[in-house]
């Protein structure tokens, strides 16, 4: 087996498996930038997941061969909508978000299992028929080596994520919408003095996070899982969690330990045709990425600073 | 403050009354009968004495992990990583349950002492990385989530077992199982852990509020900079909390290896007695008295929440939905408080 041949087996199903867990990172990089912890990033991704899916199958007809891109979009709308409960817990009323985060991830459970019992009168959907397929990008599929290995096969639902990720780079960075954000969850008092309000600037977060755990959800229901029950998601947006503070809540960073992870869960589904790692036993390809993260924050990277107003609610007038 | 100490009280009794109406607002808006939705959950759970013994079974690891997690809250710890610990700690009750020979007085302590010893090693883990290096608790109690749970995937198929989805059953000198609680409670899983969970609670309880220990560990998590000023070892602290709340939540997974099923088997997934610990604990305020309470209401709702499809028809997802919403308004006490308070002035 070539290098090339080797490199194409391993990186189109690590894109594969890290775009969910990019959407849903970024999501939590806006929510945590403004100052409010997303424990609750698994929850969004179930609630995208579960509108994904049973939009898809409801509207399969009336779209096409667009459903799956419609199903995302409605994804993200409903979730955004749906972590507004925790916007006006965290952030009017002063809730402690770790718990209203928790409290989100068991409602999104709860309910999605509770309506696919309602109306499919099954604990899981049927499968869909309208999902996301795997294509060769024109043009630069043709690029000598480059296409073989980034641009066939792929589902370009991953490039929307990786895009994605420059875009929340951009709008936090280089606007003066993501500088006001960042002023918030470092030192709300600050920001509110200079006339940016606190609470307008952390429900829009939060929101976003919504939107972006709905994209995320919806798009591993449609190119992973294929239908949802309680199983669906299992722990991504844990993953998308630590993906943001392994990323230290820069947007890039929490792309790449999104491609990290994606790529290390597609070792233990590639390893059979790989040399080298054919013979090491699966549960070694396993536990990887999760030990390797350990090691990594134990050692390289050390201190994560989170953004400093992380947590705290914000009461106008007390100082 | 007299008042301070009252809304302690209120906020989750009101919490969880509010949690229980939007139920039953939710079952009447699809259409079932709402009196008999819960009547059927009552059932479940109390209805005779062999659901009372399930729900005695259930509420049993939930005070644990319940414990695990509000103990480490008291140091300002979040620990999301009792589900892992759970995990390994029912590995090794059944590790030393299935594969040590000796007599009862040894044997059931010795399962039950090193599942609690794999626990602590799952949360030192954390608690030293978290003290030594300033890594966040949350990421690596979430990967040792997984680690546990592949490994103790792997260890069950090829150690203890021979390619099989189940190790064998525990020795009986090892077994929590009782067979007088069986024959009283109609063959129940009932098992004689209660006794042992109730006791863990009055230890926390114990180390919280009547040694320095507890006054350290709660002085940390109230404010790191002030207590290392005050001259107490904050790392010491940190990687304490994360051991002994690790202990906990490994007691838990002996509940389950020793006592309800007396195995362990492949899981596909985690169990979520860790994570609904989170919602024990909060609801129980992080406190010993709480968390055996919050652990009753939760057990009860859990056991009983299976008896609503077959006698009213109602999925039993809607137990979950309650549980989220008495968390929810746990989580927004000051709205509660604010709404009291205001009502109480309008009152005079």
């Amino acid at each position: 087996m070539g290098f090339v041949d080797l490199l194409q087996s391993i990186i189109p199903p690590a894109l594969f498996f890290s775009a969910p867990l990019i959407f849903t990172a970024l999501g939590g990089v806006f929510s945590e930038r403004s100052g409010v912890i997303n424990i609750g990033l698994e929850g969004l991704m179930v609630m995208g997941a579960f509108v994904g899916i049973v939009f898809n199958l409801a509207f399969a007809d009336v779209f096409g061969g667009w459903t799956p891109w419609v199903s995302i979009i409605v994804a993200a709308i409903v979730s955004a909508i749906f972590s507004l409960i925790h916007a006006v817990a965290a952030v009017s009323f002063r809730a402690d978000q770790v718990v209203s985060g928790v409290a989100i991830n068991f409602l999104a459970l709860g309910l999605g299992v509770f309506l696919t019992k309602q109306w499919y009168g099954k604990g899981q959907t049927d499968m869909v028929s309208q999902q996301f397929f795997t294509q060769d990008i024109p043009l630069l599929s043709k690029i000598p080596i480059i296409g073989e290995i980034f641009f066939q096969g792929i589902y370009l639902s991953s490039y929307l994520a990786i895009v994605l990720a420059f875009v929340a780079w951009y709008v936090l960075y280089k606007t003066p919408f993501g500088l006001r954000l960042r002023s918030v969850g470092e030192h709300p008092m600050a920001a509110d003095t200079n006339g940016v309000s606190v609470y307008k600037m952390r429900y829009i977060a939060v929101i976003l996070s919504g939107a972006l755990g709905g994209l995320g959800g919806s798009v591993f229901a449609l190119t992973i899982a294929l239908n949802f029950s309680h199983a669906t998601i299992v722990g991504q947006g844990f993953m998308s969690l630590a993906a943001v503070i392994f990323g230290k809540w820069h947007p890039l960073g929490a792309m790449g330990a999104a491609l990290f992870f994606g790529f290390a869960q597609s070792l233990s589904v590639i390893s059979g045709g790989v040399p080298l790692l054919e013979d090491v036993p699966q549960v070694f390809l396993l536990i990887a990425p999760y030990v390797l993260t350990i090691l990594a924050l134990a050692g390289f990277i050390g201190r994560a600073e989170a953004p400093r107003a992380n947590g705290e609610p914000y009461i106008k007038g007390t100082r | 403050m007299n008042t301070n100490k009252l809304f302690n009280v209120l906020v989750p009794l009101i919490s969880a009354l509010i949690g229980l109406v939007a139920g039953a607002l939710i079952m009447l808006g699809f259409g079932y009968n709402p009196i008999k939705g819960y009547a059927a959950l009552w059932n479940g759970a109390f209805g005779d004495i062999y659901y009372f013994g399930e729900t005695v079974r259930q509420v049993t690891p939930y005070i644990f992990t319940g414990l695990a997690v509000a103990f480490a809250f008291r140091s300002g710890l979040l620990n999301i990583g009792a589900e892992g610990q759970v995990i390994v700690g029912w590995l090794a009750a059944v590790w030393i349950g299935t594969t040590v020979e000796a007599p009862m007085i040894i044997h059931l302590p010795l399962a039950v002492i090193v599942a609690a010893l794999a626990g602590a090693v799952w949360g030192f883990i954390p608690g030293l990385l978290k003290a030594t290096r300033g890594v966040h608790e949350v990421i690596v109690t979430i990967m040792l989530n997984y680690t546990a749970l592949y490994a103790a995937n792997a260890i069950v198929r090829n150690v203890l077992s021979d390619n099989e989805d189940k190790t064998p059953d525990v020795a009986g000198t090892a077994s929590l199982a009782s067979e007088w609680f069986q024959n009283m409670t109609y063959f129940s899983r009932m098992h004689y852990g209660i006794f042992i969970a109730l006791f863990t609670a009055v230890i926390m309880w114990f180390i919280i509020e009547r040694t320095s220990l507890g006054y350290e560990l709660k002085s940390v998590g109230f404010n790191e900079h002030a207590s290392k000023y005050a001259g107490m070892n904050v790392k010491r602290n940190i990687i304490l909390s994360m051991v002994i709340a690790g202990a906990f939540a490994g007691l838990a997974g002996a509940m389950e290896g020793l006592g309800t099923f007396g195995y362990m088997s492949v899981q596909s997934g985690f169990n979520n007695l860790g994570f609904d610990g989170i919602a024990v604990a909060l609801l129980g305020a992080n406190t010993a008295i709480g968390v055996v309470l919050a652990a009753i209401l939760f057990g009860s709702l859990k056991v009983g929440g299976l008896n609503m499809p077959t006698e009213a028809g109602v999925p039993t997802e809607l137990v979950d939905i309650i549980i989220a919403l008495i968390i929810f308004f746990v989580a927004s006490g000051y709205i509660i408080r604010w709404l009291l308070l205001r009502f109480k002035k309008e009152g005079k």
